[in-house]
């Protein structure tokens, strides 16, 4: 048989060889058909019900112990749908009126209410019409004698091929899993981060060319380079294995060695930090040897509410982090939202050009009170820990001072009330604007650390926007302008006597780790599953050839030579 | 019957979690309970009643019951929309 290769998007790194599992979400055929006695039609939905009703308290249970308790949280909007009058009772209801089937009927009213969800003015409320079409399924195969997919189905090894995967989806997938492959999807989806946590590799937005897959296909996923390949021969199984073994020979031997420090090989220490997204993601970067977090995003306790969130639910969340990590560092970022984001209860002006728009540190000097509800929240939980305040998007020295006097404004504001708050919490900023990175020097004197978030950097220097697919050839933060820029930071913090850390994606690029430590970062904050690899690669780094080599791949015109200068 | 009209004073109007009380309390009682606005009514039992009249801040509604304890329903319901409704 000859393989077939596929290209999609590298959405989550590593190698695998498995079998192909497609995870089933097909909706069952309804025919609609006049029933006898409605009476008797209503009560097997009734019975239905209740049975979808036991199938998500059981998925709410198993999600919530695995995964916590916001995951779980789904299966809550799923169940309170069951509970709803306006969705069983309207079905029921109708059941007897028109005198037909309950598949017919469920899917109707399912669709109504999923429009009228989708109509509404709120992207929140848009949202749960997913959820209705979700639950609606649910009803729909149980009404057909099709149980849902069985997620015991998957094997270890095997590899879930899907159109898309949904949170209440990968929450259910068992350990073991070996790839994910989606027809939908980017490097940002869901999808793909939760397969970056997971420690698995994945290749998404493949199309239509999901459909060449067929059930137990053997497949190798490549999730470095993008590419499936679909029943390889004996030949490049045995390479693709070999190829597996020695990335988890290396990675055991990093794993190992995780929980010691990252000291190049003539002493020089480079503190590895873990980039979080929320509280849950603490245990696999303290698993995997994180010495610190190097960038708390706050933005889920935004995102994933409805309301602007308490000092209380955010000192909450700050204090369990810096509790975790026990007095190492841990720093958190102020809100970084503007106008891409969408947040139901704030109504933020859509913007033609959000990512050069009133965002992150405009946004929050504008909105004194909610901006000071964070700081009081940080200062407040900063007591538990080792506190470091980061600022976003900052541009201008005045921005700092800004800042900087609403923090001083918040503490005495809590001193009077009588609070016990942080006493020295480090303050610093992101340098993510090339303005930040070229004035360095200046920005330098008001701040007690710099970190390059070089996400964000790279695609303001090079006018690349990060989510359009079709200039993504163009954005690689191994860019030697972004490097440069890098440099001119490291520089003007060493003459101030600060700190640079880098929490950028090139941070956790093991490629780039010689390049980076040479262009004088202190620290490197990276996705938890990379820092054993990155810190492996700091031990065996001299700092004076890194600095020759790091030199050299400045005078590089373009990214490909750059990482393969470091790849040698 | 019974019914009265008042303003929604909370920030996000009869969003999820607001919504999601209101209902709640509305369940507690036997009567039948309308929420009204614009001409438009819904079941206040029903959380996606509720949210389908995308009630924002300041915009007024009707509540309307019928039954033994609309009175009581509709008072108690109208103080917790006036509290703030959790916010």
């Amino acid at each position: 048989m000859t393989a077939d290769h596929i290209k999609g998007v590298a959405a989550a790194p590593g190698l695998a060889i498995g079998q192909a599992v497609r995870w089933r979400k097909d909706r069952p055929k309804v025919e609609k058909r006049q029933v006898d006695d409605a009476d008797q039609e209503v009560l097997r939905l009734e019975k239905i019900v209740d049975r979808a009703k036991e199938q998500l308290t059981r998925l709410r249970e198993t999600t919530r112990e695995r995964m916590g308790d916001d995951e779980a949280g789904i299966f809550d909007a799923h169940l309170s749908f069951l509970d709803d009058p306006a969705y069983i009772g309207e079905i029921k209801n109708r059941i007897r009126d028109k005198k037909e089937n309950a598949e017919a009927i469920s899917e109707e009213v399912t669709e109504e209410m999923a429009s009228m969800l989708a109509s509404l003015p709120d992207e929140y409320m848009q949202a749960r019409a997913d959820d209705i079409r979700d639950v609606g399924n649910r009803i729909l195969l149980l009404l057909s004698g099709i149980e849902p997919f069985d997620p015991s189905l998957l094997q270890s090894g095997s590899i879930v091929i899907a159109d898309d995967l949904a949170p209440s989806d990968t929450a259910q997938f068992p350990p073991g899993v070996a790839a994910m492959v989606t027809s939908r999807g980017s490097k940002t989806a869901h999808a793909a981060i939760m397969a970056r946590t997971l420690g698995i590799p994945a290749v998404l937005g493949i199309g239509d060319n999901l459909d060449q897959i067929q059930e137990d296909d053997t497949l190798i996923v490549d999730g470095d380079e993008g590419n499936v390949t679909i029943n390889p021969d004996a030949d490049s199984q045995q390479k693709a294995r070999a190829e597996m073994e020695r990335q988890q020979e290396l990675r055991r031997a990093a794993l190992e060695k995780a929980g010691s420090d990252a000291v190049t090989a003539d002493g020089k220490r480079i503190q590895v930090f873990a980039n979080i997204g929320r509280p849950a993601d603490l245990e696999t970067a303290l698993q995997n040897g994180a010495e610190g977090i190097g960038l708390f995003r706050t933005e889920f306790l935004y995102l994933e509410n409805d309301h602007w969130p308490t000092e209380e639910e955010q000192a909450d969340a700050y204090a369990k982090v810096l509790k975790a990590f026990e007095g190492k560092p841990v720093v958190i970022r102020t809100l970084d939202i503007g106008g891409d984001k969408d947040l139901p209860y704030a109504d933020l002006p859509t913007e033609e050009n959000p990512f050069l728009g009133h965002r992150a540190i405009r946004f929050c000097l504008s909105n004194p009170e909610i901006f000071k509800t964070q700081l009081r929240a940080l200062l407040r939980a900063g007591v538990h820990g080792d506190l470091w305040i980061m600022f976003p998007m900052v541009e201008n020295v005045s921005e700092i001072r800004e800042a900087k006097s609403l923090l001083e404004e918040a503490r005495s504001e809590l001193e009077k009330e009588g609070h016990a708050v942080a006493q020295q919490p480090k303050v610093g900023i992101m340098i993510e604007v090339p303005a930040a990175a070229v004035t360095a020097d200046v920005l330098a004197k008001e701040v007690d650390f710099m970190s390059i978030g070089t996400n964000d950097l790279t695609q303001y220097t090079l006018a690349a926007d990060r989510g359009n697919e079709r200039v993504a050839p163009l954005y690689d933060a191994a860019h030697p302008a972004v490097l440069r820029l890098v440099r001119q930071t490291c520089d003007a913090a060493r003459q101030e006597g600060i700190i640079t850390g880098m929490c950028g994606e090139l941070a956790g690029d093991p490629k780039m780790t010689e390049v980076l430590v040479g262009l004088g970062l202190d620290e490197l904050s990276m996705s938890a599953g990379t820092i054993p690899e990155v810190k492996e690669n700091v031990r065996r780094i001299e700092t004076a050839p890194a600095r020759t080599l790091a030199d050299e791949a400045l005078t590089k015109s373009d990214p490909v030579e750059i990482r393969s200068l470091s790849g040698k | 019957m019974y019914e009265e009209t008042l303003t929604i004073s909370n920030e996000t109007g009869l969003h999820a979690r607001p919504a999601a009380l209101l209902v709640k309390e509305a369940g507690k009682f036997e009567c039948s309970i309308k929420l009204v606005k614009e001409g438009k009514e819904v079941d206040a039992k029903s959380l996606l009643g509720v949210m389908s009249l995308s009630v924002r801040q300041g915009e007024e509604i009707t509540l309307r019951a019928e039954g033994d304890d609309a009175e009581q329903a509709v008072k108690t319901l109208r103080q917790l929309i006036e509290s703030g409704l959790g916010e």
